[in-house]
């Protein structure tokens, strides 16, 4: 302990015995203490904590910096090798960094010294740890040349697919794209035999990985085998015993079905497709339903309107509710996607009848899920379509029982304005507001209170005053306070649309009137309304007359109170002027310094400090 | 399993127990089936007992023809008719299977076979609850169970019907059956999984070539339940078969049947919802210990590894797991884990909670376990020690100070010069690091000092 830098640093060293690596960084580096910290870290690699195994590990990075790349290689990593058994957190930890570890290594000549850790971590139970290694693995794949693949990486690949453990050939499942690109044809055939026994495996965990790496794995596979090879697998996988496979290879479909010529589709993809959307298990349903858009951009219009269109009628009218509330939602995005040439008719003769029956459902996730989509259907069918048929189905909803259809309606509001205009709706409207406003869930008057700018926006400002001004003020007094601070933001927001002028005639008043109320809640909703106003509001609102009404309250018995009015004097300053200022806030604030409670002092003074420290530097 | 997230759940994050209230009004749920066959009314035929014996087969399989019609029960009102007649056919049939003898006859297997597959095998329905929590909320039970219930009954009847074949019921119980079978044990409603439970220990039972099939199949599900999804209803049912599946295997264990103990059942403890199934899960741990005490080491080992960092009601359980394994434990297994172990044993004392802190030391009203540590207490007393002397000193909770006071009292005299030592050193090595401590003003000594009070937190 001669340098006192290192003094109390380094006690683990003493306390736990050291071993061969930490040693042998103490002795080569006598004389020089630079190094004495990374003899701790290493120690502490090994250290009972598991926190300081972590902390070590996640400075892995500047060990290996420090110990050279020749030693990293040949002392470090052998030993992270041998030490893979440890807490799951840690070989996450150590998965994520051996990925970004080939500099360290000495470049893309030794990254393959990385693969012996790297294919332990691939093989352990713990998910996460599994994934992170192959995460890694995929990226180093990037820096071998090519005759390391085949030499280093291409075998790591095969041991792990032929493990006895599943999880080795799970974690192989996600190799075989990686390097297929990049290796000799034998050995691509080599890759395809593994990728196809695996996705024969008899453990489900296998083929669910296999399944799931389908489509990625077909993408860089030649024209020849995915017609060859893929299909007769997903053909396979597609008709699995467990519907948790089934739902996978309907996502490798979309991606299958953009690499097939459009004339193959039909005999290769279609028939397992099909098949898909009517699968016995609602949750392949649910997948096609929820992949529908994808699935109908890759196998084109025609294929589409002879197929798709009464698929996704099927799904719309499904007996499982998961499944309609998922066909739901893609409503839009499929009639948006539709051929323009027959676009309207399908939508009016197929899917809208459907459509109309989802308006009634009995299941409110599905006609929330439809609110939240059926306004963009206003923008495809034009004005007299709309008119027409749309809007029974937005007024219809408007009434629903349940707040959230009604939310989801009057938030897309935007797409029906463009096409018809809002006050078409108005009529239906502000009943709706109205009952939301008053909803018994705060969350649901704070999602309403959120759209209301953009209503009054769409709105108009003569209809906003008759109808729902009364509303607005009426959140301030709400006995829930996130409402009441929703309610002064709104506000603000009303103000920068509508202009001062407006808020002078109408808000100001009301909100400079509570400052009276009984209440010290309302009371301090004054305060926190002029805080946000006041710079909306412009200066001579703010100093004639919101600052009168602040400095007032100055005098309220209640402690809250006056550390409010302490904290708005602050808020507010920078729109007063300086006069202002030191004639009128100055003095109160003072006085404020000196209040019997602790709280009103300790603000007052910040507010003191925080607005003239400046100021007085500016009249000095 | 969370597929629609609800947008409920975004507006208002309340809504739950108003969910809850329509769930209790609704509990039933009906089962996704596919429905493409047309309803066709159901017509009463003449009962088995009054046809003459010549016609009672081919009466027989009309009747379970007849059962293969499935009704919506999720609308009460509709079929009433068909779906009493089918109960009473079922009822009958029930009665039928279980108490003549010459009835299963070979030609009978497929008719019975597709009458149970067609009424039991189907896709579970999504929770109607999509954040269910098995230990708060009503199951929701499945609707068509009046027909359910008696197809379970007669399938049960049927295979343990003494006239009953194996082997040409396998050609029908087969893997895909089983398969089938398995992944109803998913089933939120408990009367289907008890059902089951019984289901497929009598399969296991009687058909040898499809053994290593479901066990294989149970771990397949268990691994998935733990390292994929974190949901499934059967797993305390599973589990109970096992015991009882464990508890026939010969000696010595297959390298298989080690590696679902290492593999399944040990990083199984770590589930969010072990207090569901922990006690059929340590009944199965302990079923193997006492099979070969050799995998002892590499089981307290595993615990050890995934034990609860912040849950104090699992460590409750995995305390509870310890001592009966401790309970069965041998003496030599004992000396290889008593280090690790009694550390972890060690914090648990210490630990503010004092469920736990209580679960740990009734440890010491254990006989047995009380007369391993004696044997070992030179290893044992210097590794509680610490722990103890300052819980005795700062436990909040009195009653933890009282038992401590009698562990304290108990390994005194055991060993009451090493005692004797170890209190001696505890306090002179406190001293020095206070006064170390003080001298140096150091942060990285005072945290020493807290690593010295906490002993054994470390």
């Amino acid at each position: 302990m001669s340098n006192p830098k290192f003094k109390y640093a380094p006690i683990s060293v003493f306390l736990f015995p050291f071993y061969n690596l930490a040693c042998g960084i103490l002795l080569c580096t006598d004389g020089d203490d630079s190094l004495y910290p990374i003899a701790v870290l290493i120690d502490e690699l090994r250290n009972e904590d598991v926190q300081l195994r972590l902390n070590s590990i996640k400075k892995l990075s500047t060990i290996a910096l420090a110990l050279g790349v020749e030693r990293t290689r040949t002392e470090l990593l052998p030993f992270l090798t041998d030490t893979i058994y440890d807490e799951d957190e840690v070989l996450l930890a150590l998965a994520e960094q051996l990925g970004n570890f080939t500099m360290l290594v000495g470049g893309p000549e030794y990254v393959h010294c990385l693969l012996p850790p790297l294919e332990s971590l691939a093989t352990v139970e713990e998910t996460v740890v599994r994934d992170k290694a192959v995460e890694s693995l995929r990226k180093i794949s990037q820096e071998h040349s090519p005759v390391d693949l085949e030499v280093h990486f291409e075998p790591l690949v095969k041991r792990l697919a032929s493990g006895d453990w599943f999880t080795s050939r799970t974690s192989a499942c996600g190799l075989f794209s990686v390097c297929y690109p990049r290796v000799s044809s034998t050995v691509k055939a080599e890759i395809r035999q593994h990728f196809r026994t695996l996705c024969s495996d008899d453990t489900p965990m296998v083929r669910r990985a296999a399944a799931s790496k389908l489509g990625e794995f077909a993408k860089v596979l030649e024209l020849d085998y995915v017609k060859s090879d893929i299909i007769s697998l997903f053909t396979a996988l597609a008709s699995d015993e467990q519907d948790s496979v089934r739902l996978l290879a309907v996502e490798a479909c979309v991606s299958i079905a953009t690499l097939l010529p459009q004339e193959d589709l039909e005999t290769l993809v279609m028939p397992t497709l099909r098949q898909a959307a009517e699968d016995k298990s609602w949750r392949v349903r649910y997948m096609v339903a929820d992949k529908f858009s994808e699935l109908q951009k890759a196998v084109g219009p025609e294929i589409t309107k002879n197929d798709l269109v009464p698929a996704f009628q099927n799904l719309l009218k499904d007996c499982e509710a998961e499944v309609r509330a998922a066909a739901a939602n893609k409503v839009k995005e499929f009639c948006e996607n539709l051929p323009e040439d027959s676009r309207e008719t399908i939508i009016m003769t197929h899917i809208l009848p459907c459509v109309k029956e989802l308006v009634s459902d009995t299941n409110q996730h599905v006609k929330s899920a439809l609110a939240s989509v059926i306004m963009g259907l206003s923008t495809i069918l034009g004005k007299d379509n709309t008119v027409e048929h749309l809007l029974p189905l937005f007024l219809a909803q408007l009434k629903d029982e349940c707040p959230e259809v009604r939310l989801n309606i009057i938030s897309n509001l935007d797409c029906v304005n463009e096409v018809i205009g809002i006050r078409q709706l108005s009529q239906s409207l502000l009943p709706a507001i109205v009952e939301l406003a008053e909803d018994a869930k705060w969350r649901v008057r704070l999602a309403i209170i959120e759209y209301m700018p953009l209503l009054a926006g769409q709105l108009g400002v003569e209809f906003f005053d008759e109808k729902l001004n009364t509303l607005c003020m009426a959140w301030l007094i709400d006995h829930v306070y996130a409402i009441r601070e929703a309610a002064t933001c709104n506000l603000m927001k009303l103000v920068e649309k509508f202009g001062a002028e407006w808020a002078q005639n109408t808000i100001v008043p009301k909100v400079l009137g509570m400052a009276n109320d009984p209440n010290y809640l309302h009371r301090m909703t004054t305060l926190f309304c002029i805080n946000s106003l006041s710079e909306a509001c412009g200066q001579e609102i703010t100093t004639k007359q919101m600052l009168p009404v602040v400095l007032k309250m100055s005098n309220d018995q209640v402690a809250n109170v006056r550390f409010n009015v302490a904290k708005s004097l602050q808020k507010i300053g920078p729109v007063l002027d300086s006069s202002a200022l030191q004639t009128e806030v100055k003095p109160v604030l003072e006085k404020l310094a000196t209040d019997t409670d602790m709280d009103v002092k300790y603000f007052a003074q910040e507010a003191i400090s925080g607005e003239f420290s400046s100021i007085n530097v500016l009249t000095e | 399993m969370s597929i629609i997230a609800t947008a409920t759940e975004k507006v208002d994050g309340f809504t739950r127990k108003s969910m809850r209230k329509a769930q209790k009004q609704k509990k039933s749920q009906g089962s996704s089936q596919f429905r493409t066959q047309a309803l066709t009314e159901l017509s009463p035929l003449p009962q088995l007992k009054d046809a003459p014996s010549t016609e009672q087969q081919e009466l027989f399989s009309q009747k379970l023809q007849q059962c293969c019609m499935l009704f919506d029960f999720m609308d009460s009102v509709t079929d009433l008719k068909s779906k009493e007649i089918k109960r009473a056919t079922l009822n009958e049939l029930v009665d039928y299977v279980s108490t003549n003898r010459g009835v299963l006859v070979e030609t009978a297997y497929p008719e019975i076979s597709n009458m149970i597959c067609t009424n039991i095998f189907r896709t579970l329905p999504p929770s109607d609850n999509p954040d269910f929590d098995p230990e708060e909320d009503e199951p929701t039970l499945e609707a068509s169970w009046p027909h359910i219930q008696l197809v379970y009954e007669f399938l049960l009847r049927f295979l343990e019907n003494p006239d009953f074949q194996p082997s040409i019921a396998k050609r029908y119980i087969d893997q895909k059956f089983v398969l089938q079978l398995l992944e109803l044990f998913d089933s939120e409603d408990p009367r289907e999984r008890d059902f089951l439970k019984t289901v497929l220990h009598r399969i296991y039972g009687k058909f040898l070539g499809l053994r290593a099939f479901i066990r294989k199949q149970i771990n397949n599900i268990f691994l998935r339940f733990i390292y994929e999804t974190d949901h499934f209803n059967g797993v305390a049912e599973l589990l109970e078969i096992l015991g009882s599946i464990i508890n026939g295997f010969a000696l010595p264990l297959k390298a298989e049947h080690k590696q679902f103990l290492m593999k399944v059942l040990v990083p199984m403890h770590t589930a969010k919802g072990l207090a569901l199934f922990h006690a059929q899960l340590a009944y199965c741990v302990v079923q193997f210990l006492e099979k070969d005490p050799i995998l002892t080491e590499p089981v307290i080992r595993g615990l050890l590894k995934f034990w609860p960092k912040t849950c104090s009601q699992k460590e409750v359980m995995y305390l509870g797991e310890i001592e009966e394994i401790l309970d069965v434990i041998e003496p030599t297994q004992f000396k290889k884990i008593q280090e690790p172990l009694f550390k972890q044993i060690s914090r648990c004392v210490a630990n503010p909670h004092f469920q736990v802190a209580e679960r740990a030391l009734y440890f010491w009203n254990n006989e047995y376990i009380l007369s391993l540590i004696e044997e070992n207490i030179d290893k044992v007393l210097p590794i509680m020690f610490g722990s103890l002397y300052r819980i005795s000193k700062e436990h909040w909770n009195p009653t933890i100070v009282a038992l401590v006071y009698n562990v304290l009292k108990t390994l005194m005299e055991m060993n009451s010069t090493l005692f004797d030592e170890l209190t001696a050193s505890y306090k002179s090595d406190r001293q020095r690091v206070e006064v170390e401590a003080s001298c140096y003003g150091d942060a990285s000594l005072r945290q020493d000092l807290g690593n010295w009070s906490g002993l054994g937190e470390g």
